[in-house]
């Protein structure tokens, strides 16, 4: 296999050498996109240090900086290293040494990010992996802010051997983290819309394959019928075909997407890599066989093609049934949502399969749509939140909090499920549960006043 | 019953919620022959409680009643005895992850307080992680080890009785990762790293001021730590509301009303603004802020040792 060419942050290189070291271990790129192990280097700034005290004589006439843009380009071509680019701005800054020292601190730093190119190989992870989503691929998980999953992770009170009901299109960066939590114990069902569930954030943290065996999934619209007990597998797999396809193209696409996100990302693993390989194997292999499939006259290709068709539809077939009937023991141990749909109607027919006295969570970058379920009965503690993320510089004497902060995280709706009353049958409830709470009187007269 | 795992009936010897409305919970031990008074009347613990589901509706002597939960780490939290001032689960969340916390993680803590985080470290490590927490206050150190035989998680967790100052966590090189909440955390730096793991693992340190925070980032930055990052999470809560907001008379005759910008047909009940016309307000339902939030718990520094 010819090695595998990595792009990131504009910079690009062969991950060979990488095998065999630590995680945590930073490298440097060299000429050739060879990855060498940083030596620790002893700052040389032991040199008498020269600093200004203010800036009242600091003229910005454009010329502090000797070097020309060609030079500094000149120097680069040279394959010099980019320490001695550093140090070379330096000198040729007219300006530096009247500079204050934290000034002076700052433009080494903004150069060093620059020229030196060092990349670290950490080890995925819930924290890595949603802080990198957040940072580079927002719309993919709905905006949710990596201090908003963590929020989710423990209101909800995920750990092993629970039963969780996952609900999300955040690419399976939810799943995953939900799976690191459960460690491989216990069981999660998720459900899914479209054609299959999207997985392709899941992949990145690199589960061993036990993971995925107490993994189920089940297609959002047989929610109903499972509810109404009209679900039967009879009506399920006769779209198949097409229904394969889509997934497998929808998953296809995203990870391809997500090839090149991790390829500007700073941790492919070895793991995550031959997983796409993999995909992409497997896509090329049925791309053929649809060639096959159109020309008709390779009747043996054919054959085999329909009896692999027929034993995967048979196994989702049964993997179907088994879903719906861990589902319809209603014993479900919480309940994630985090999707792009509305939650109302998510959050009203999947709780019936969560068990009593059991967490749940649902995630929605709007307020507006959270607050709506608000009202709702057959839950109590219900809690509309959100949470602030403020970052600090901490240096000697120069503290302060970092000057942006994210905006928004979105919003969490949380709660802890109940035993229904006799008295309200199930139909008549869910009604209930569906009307918007009457406005109350005395909410008015309150409200007027705040 | 137990922390770390659910059950489905209340049992005899379990510690159970007993809800009683909005924010209003206490903890209790469910034992035969037991009342526990509540302000909707008497509870019989034999049998108003054992036998019965976890999230069941238990009507108390006076006709009032209350739900019974199955009790979890964020619940004791908001209902564990104060022996300290305690970690709330919105700062406990981003402990855990951050501090990249799964089952089978070994994790180290001090001091142990009053084990709100202990609780929830606890579950995030079972079943084949340890807690080793320690705590200097001789009282409070037995009495976490109490309530953690009584919560069914004792062989998930040792309580040791010394400095961690002085003397460290009591073990070396096995922890995925350290916490700190004590009030020079700087000087168990040294401690912390020796804890850790030699192929490395995380350390989190928590501190009310800034002055702390800078000490313990220099102490970190002294024996090596990297990826150093001090945080604050802060927790928004919000109140649902309808709103009914007065239109103001601008002195216009009746029918000009209806161009007041108000959309009259929009009266769906999806939170959309109502207006209405007659009573002159218009409705609708709004995430009302707290009027008073915690805006400060304490900061929190992240860092790797590798």
């Amino acid at each position: 296999m010819p090695p595998r060419k990595i792009i990131f942050e504009k910079q690009w290189f062969y991950l060979d050498n990488a095998i065999g070291h630590i995680y945590g271990t930073t490298f440097e790129v060299t000429s050739g996109g060879n990855l060498q192990p940083k030596q620790e280097v002893e700052e040389t700034t032991a040199e008498t240090k020269e600093a200004g005290t203010d800036n009242r004589n600091i003229v910005d006439d454009g010329k502090s900086q000797k070097l020309t843009h060609d030079d500094i380009k000149a120097l680069k071509d040279k394959g010099i290293k980019g320490q001695e680019i550093v140090q070379q701005l330096i000198e040729n800054s007219t300006t530096f040494r009247d500079k204050t020292e934290f000034a002076q601190d700052k433009y080494i730093k903004k150069k060093k990010k620059k020229y030196e190119a060092v990349i670290t190989i950490v080890k995925p992870s819930t924290r890595i992996l949603s802080t990198m989503y957040y940072a580079r691929e927002p719309g993919k998980i709905n905006h949710l802010r990596y201090d908003t999953l963590a929020q989710m992770l423990t209101l909800g009170n995920i750990r092993a051997g629970n039963k969780m009901i996952v609900m999300e299109t955040c690419a399976g960066l939810v799943l995953g983290a939900v799976m690191e939590r459960m460690g491989g114990y216990g069981s999660i069902i998720q459900m899914y819309p479209g054609g299959g569930p999207v997985r392709a954030a899941t992949s990145c943290f690199g589960f061993p394959k036990l993971f995925f065996d107490n993994l189920h999934e089940f297609p959002l619209s047989k929610v109903d019928s499972l509810l109404s007990g009209t679900f039967s597998t009879e009506t399920l797999p006769s779209e198949p075909e097409d229904n394969v396809l889509v997934e497998e193209e929808s998953n296809g696409s995203t990870d391809e997407k997500q090839t090149s996100l991790q390829e500007t990302e700073e941790e492919p693993t070895t793991e995550a890599a031959m997983e796409i390989n993999q995909t992409e194997e497997q896509e090329t292999m049925d791309v053929n066989a649809e060639d096959v499939e159109f020309k008709e006259n390779k009747e043996k290709g054919y054959k085999e093609n329909i009896r692999e068709k027929q034993r995967k539809q048979w196994e989702r077939r049964k993997k179907l049934i088994e879903t719906a009937a861990l589902l319809r023991e209603k014993n479900a141990d919480g309940l994630i949502v985090a999707s792009k749909f509305h939650p109302t109607p998510l959050l009203l027919s999947l709780l019936e399969f969560v068990a009593p006295s059991r967490p749940f969570v649902v995630y929605c970058q709007y307020k507006e749509v959270n607050r709506v379920y608000y009202s709702a009965v057959g839950v109590i503690n219900l809690k509309l939140s959100e949470t602030w993320l403020r970052n600090y510089q901490v240096l000697p004497d120069r503290s302060h909090p970092k000057l942006t902060m994210s905006g928004g995280g979105g919003y969490l709706l949380s709660g802890i499920t109940v035993v229904l009353d006799k008295g309200n049958s199930d139909s008549s409830n869910l009604e209930a549960l569906k009307m918007e709470e009457p406005s109350s009187k005395r909410c008015k007269v309150q409200d007027l006043h705040c | 019953m137990s922390f770390v795992e659910y059950g489905d009936t209340i049992k005899d010897g379990d510690t159970a919620i007993v809800f009683l409305g909005h924010e209003s919970m206490f903890p209790v031990k469910v034992q035969h022959g037991t009342v526990t008074q509540t302000k909707y009347g008497v509870i019989r613990h034999s049998t108003d409680l054992i036998g019965k589901k976890y999230g069941s509706k238990v009507t108390c002597s006076k006709g009032g009643w209350v739900f019974i939960l199955h009790p979890t780490p964020e619940l004791w939290t908001m209902n564990l005895p104060h022996r300290t001032q305690i970690l709330y689960s919105t700062d406990i969340s981003i402990i855990t992850m951050m501090l990249e916390l799964k089952p089978g993680s070994i994790v180290c803590e001090s001091g142990t307080g009053s084990g709100s985080l202990s609780h929830a470290l606890i579950r995030t490590v079972a079943p084949t992680g340890h807690l080793y927490t320690v705590e200097f206050h001789q009282q409070r150190a037995e009495k976490a080890r109490e309530e953690f035989r009584e919560h069914g998680v004792e062989h998930l967790v040792t309580v040791t009785n010394q400095d961690v100052c002085k003397n460290g966590f009591g073990v070396s090189n096995i922890a995925d990762a350290v916490f700190l909440d004590i009030p020079s955390p700087w000087e168990a730096i040294g401690h912390a790293k020796s804890a850790l793991k030699a192929e490395g693992g995380r350390i989190c340190s928590f501190s009310p001021c800034i002055e702390q925070v800078q000490r313990t980032c220099l102490a970190m930055e002294e024996y090596g730590f990297t990826e150093i990052n001090t945080l604050e999470i802060l927790l928004r809560v919000y109140n649902v509301r309808t709103i009914s907001l007065q239109i103001p008379d601008l002195g216009k005759a009746a029918e000009d009303n209806s161009s007041t910008g108000f959309d009259s047909r929009n009266t769906s009940n999806q939170g959309s603004p109502c207006a209405n016309l007659q009573q002159g307000t218009v409705q609708f339902k709004s995430g009302v802020p707290l009027r008073e939030m915690v805006g400060h718990t304490g900061y929190l520094t992240f860092a790797t040792k590798s």
